[in-house]
């Protein structure tokens, strides 16, 4: 429990600067509707959550992602 | 809840897009007067917009080649290659593309699209990883993802990008397919071949190169970017399209790795489709032979693009990162992009409109294409209509 509410941490750390700033990012925070989240962004936080973990991501896993949580159980498994 | 519920989103978007865009979606080409100029709307236009690089598509002997064969062979195969659709045709095209771009095997398919779909879904498949440019054509993604390899990209033409992703996946030990194109259809800009084939062998990797845009267009004798920058024997797979300098519909792979056959029984879109046509086999046939006969096609093709780029460039307008036949204007505000794509219409000129999500960076583009059978006259007549609606 206590590796995934880290790993939803650094994931939220991750996101945030990509975000108008008064915008609260919680587990279910859905990444396309709430986060405005386009593929360029996108590109460029699997890239830094890949450098964070250490981790490849593949983009199939991400058809199964919607939301921040989704995003953080996804990479529970990578680690 | 029927059937068609979960397409209410895209339905939504689609009647924003048609609202909006709605004139460019239900463009109807009345006549081709030529491969540069067609009727729209009642109107004469240049067709600047249709990636017929070398203008084949109308040339009067590959128009022969392809009217002859359906006298003799007939209109459709009527099977896939595995059954009855294998026509000497389709042999002789096959040792045609082999022997043009220096390769021992080659499989033509149905459509550029259905080549890349059959190509990768049996090339990488499960336990294999597929690394592709984030560039990339729909058809990679979409035969990668029916493969079952695990797909990564790396960011477009990013070398260092890419060096972190084979670093990190070498690890794995299993076969990495790097894919990229030789001209991006988008930007219109080259992929870093050379630095790409460094890191393929550095790393031990597969090299597939999609010369969908590229073929007729780069290198000394046309046959693309692998043969311009000189790494031709480092390239593992070379896919392509007849649809663009072949001016037909259909689709090949070529390779050295005389294993490629084994895809003849292993791929699902190769085994389960009708062949390619008798008239497109045999008009791609002489456009390949055109191609490798008249290099003049080229440099005609190279001095419009030139003079378009330059001029464009002159009017301060955004364009792609290098000169190639494949010219986007770049807009921040899709309006803006329609409002010039409308004007150039009413002013004769046919370019392409793309809008975002298809688009890299989410701006607009309206995307030229130049083709040898542009007149200076067409060219000069595309740059003033830009210039007329830019410098309002």
């Amino acid at each position: 429990m206590g590796e995934e509410r880290e790993v939803l941490g650094k994931i939220i750390q991750i996101l945030k600067p990509m975000v108008p700033e008064d915008t609260e990012i919680t587990p279910e925070t859905d990444l396309a509707t709430d986060l405005s989240i386009d593929s360029l962004k996108s590109m460029e936080i699997l890239a830094q959550i890949e450098d964070t973990f250490d981790i490849s991501i593949p983009i199939n896993v991400l058809a199964e992602v919607r939301t921040v949580e989704d995003l953080a159980t996804q990479i529970k498994k990578l680690i | 809840m029927n059937i068609f519920d979960k397409f209410d989103k895209l339905v939504q978007a689609g009647q924003k897009l048609e609202q909006e865009f709605g004139a460019f979606f239900q463009v109807v080409m009345d006549e081709i007067l030529s491969s540069t100029e067609a009727v729209i709307n009642g109107k004469k236009v240049i067709l600047a917009g249709t990636n017929n690089y070398l203008g084949l598509s109308m040339d009067p002997e590959c128009i022969e080649a392809a009217c002859q064969a359906t006298r003799q062979n007939g209109t459709g195969t009527t099977g896939s290659r595995m059954a009855n659709g294998t026509f000497s045709g389709h042999v002789q095209l096959e040792e045609a593309l082999s022997n043009f771009l220096g390769c021992s095997n080659t499989i033509v398919f149905t459509t550029g699209y259905g080549a890349n779909l059959a190509v990768l879904s049996s090339l990488a498949g499960p336990g294999d990883i597929a690394l592709l440019d984030a560039d990339c054509h729909a058809s990679i993604y979409d035969g990668c993802r029916m493969g079952g390899a695990e797909m990564f990209r790396f960011k477009h033409n990013n070398m260092e990008d890419l060096e972190k992703r084979l670093s990190r996946l070498q690890k794995r030990k299993t076969n990495i397919l790097i894919i990229i194109e030789g001209l991006y259809s988008m930007l219109g800009d080259r992929a870093c071949i050379r630095e790409i084939v460094e890191l393929k062998e550095k790393y031990g990797a597969y090299l597939l190169v999609d010369e969908a845009h590229s073929l007729g267009v780069l290198g000394e004798n046309g046959r693309g970017l692998a043969e311009e920058a000189g790494v031709s024997d480092k390239v593992d797979f070379i896919t392509g399209t007849f649809s663009k300098s072949l001016g037909a519909t259909g689709g090949f792979c070529s390779s050295n790795h005389q294993q490629l056959e084994i895809l003849r029984y292993a791929s699902r879109p190769y085994i389960f489709t009708a062949s390619p046509s008798p008239s497109n086999i045999a008009s791609a046939r002489k456009a390949l032979e055109i191609i490798a006969t008249r290099p003049e096609l080229r440099t005609r093709l190279w001095q419009n693009t030139n003079a378009l780029y330059d001029r464009l460039s002159s009017l301060k307008l955004n364009l792609g990162p290098e000169p190639t036949p494949i010219i986007p204007v770049r807009f921040t505000d899709p309006h803006e992009a329609l409002r010039v794509w409308k004007g150039l219409l009413a002013k004769g000129v046919y370019v392409n409109m793309v809008l975002p999500p298809a688009t890299p960076d989410g701006s607009a583009f309206l995307r030229c294409s130049m083709s040898a059978s542009h007149t200076p006259e067409q060219v000069s007549t595309i740059g003033d209509a830009f210039e007329a609606l830019t410098s309002e």
